[in-house]
């Protein structure tokens, strides 16, 4: 003899609570959190070292920094004189919302205008765990292939902006086999309202229209 | 390996209704969308692995994966989205709106009744 129960719950519905919790402080307090989310190596942490440090005088920037081991990226952080909490996941292999919840008790929110969150370097598992964040970033760097979109495309259908990083490798003329047109073509059949700003953290090039859609987004979000 | 919160939350849920049907889970039901990103054999390995020795030890994991849809902008066709053919099956159109995709849930229990 058996008995069936129906359910019906959502499985997450732990996450998502915490999630919540997030989102409204970060709402009361009209506070910027993205979600910066690509494979490791991509250059998130030095497309947040230069954001920070170009825009110094117009957006305070604070940092949620998850890794699985080690605070390295958080120092770099640190280095730019901005507040860094470091996450260390310690083998997992993305953050939760209640992580984040812990991070954003510890940094000086009320200071900030913008709170950037680095998950750990993954292209997969951080795309199903919300954390309450005001929207997502994924980060695709030139050398990881123009296949990436089609492969990963949870991410990409959920990102509100799509960086394009280490452009100038293609410039550069070096071998990298990577069609930035299928690139953009196949993100926007995922998500037609995902912005696409093709960039370079280490020339600086590109990362103007970066710059001005964070200072519209931030205008955006305190004009509502 | 995502899949490891997934079946820690699952453990609590499924405790938690066995105790109100003071009954012992044998099979669950889930089900989840494309960009849930669940691998079967990671969820299950997982699961295992923490049910061990609790009233969940030995639970048959049943997933279904609800296709991703989305709907033709040239001919409103309703269709699955296939990720290696990004196209209208009926009218090869590209432009396409994605429709919205299923959510991870615990559909259903299944309890052994003395």
């Amino acid at each position: 003899m058996s008995k069936k129960v129906d359910v019906g719950k959502k499985i997450l519905s732990a996450n998502e609570e915490y999630a919540l919790k997030n989102s409204q402080l970060l709402a009361e307090q009209k506070k910027l959190c993205l979600n910066m989310i690509s494979s490791p190596g991509s250059g998130k942490t030095t497309i947040l070292a230069k954001t920070i440090r170009d825009m110094k005088d117009k957006i305070k920037i604070g940092v949620i920094e998850g890794d699985i081991q080690t605070d390295l990226d958080a120092e770099k952080i640190r280095a730019t004189e901005a507040p860094a909490v470091q996450i260390e996941t310690g083998g997992s292999c993305h953050l939760s919302a209640a992580q984040v919840s812990y991070a954003l008790e510890n940094l000086p929110v009320s200071e900030l205008d913008l709170i950037f969150i680095e998950n750990v370097g993954n292209l997969v598992c951080p795309s199903a765990f919300e954390l309450g964040e005001s929207g997502k970033i994924v980060v695709l760097s030139v050398a990881e292939g123009d296949d990436k979109p089609v492969k990963y495309p949870a991410i990409f259908a959920k990102s509100k902006v799509l960086l394009i990083n280490k452009i100038d490798l293609l410039e550069a003329g070096a071998q990298v086999d990577f069609d930035i047109e299928r690139v953009k073509a196949d993100a926007r059949r995922l998500n037609k309202g995902i912005e696409i700003f093709p960039i370079s953290a280490k020339t600086g090039e590109g990362t103007s229209r970066w710059y001005n859609w964070l200072e519209e987004s931030l205008k955006h979000l305190r004009g509502s | 390996m995502h899949e490891t919160m997934v079946a820690e939350s699952l453990l609590a849920t499924i405790s938690e209704e066995a105790k109100t049907q003071n009954a012992k889970p044998v099979r669950a039901k889930i089900s989840c969308g494309m960009l849930n990103a669940i691998n079967d054999e990671a969820l299950c390995f997982a699961f295992d692995a923490i049910a061990k020795g609790t009233s969940c030890e030995g639970i048959k994991l049943e997933i279904e994966h609800k296709p991703m849809r989305g709907q033709c902008k040239k001919c409103s066709e309703h269709f699955e989205v296939k990720l290696s053919h990004l196209k209208c099956p009926k009218c090869d159109g590209e432009e396409f709106d994605l429709l919205p995709d299923a959510p991870l849930l615990l559909e259903q229990i299944e309890f052994e009744m003395e």
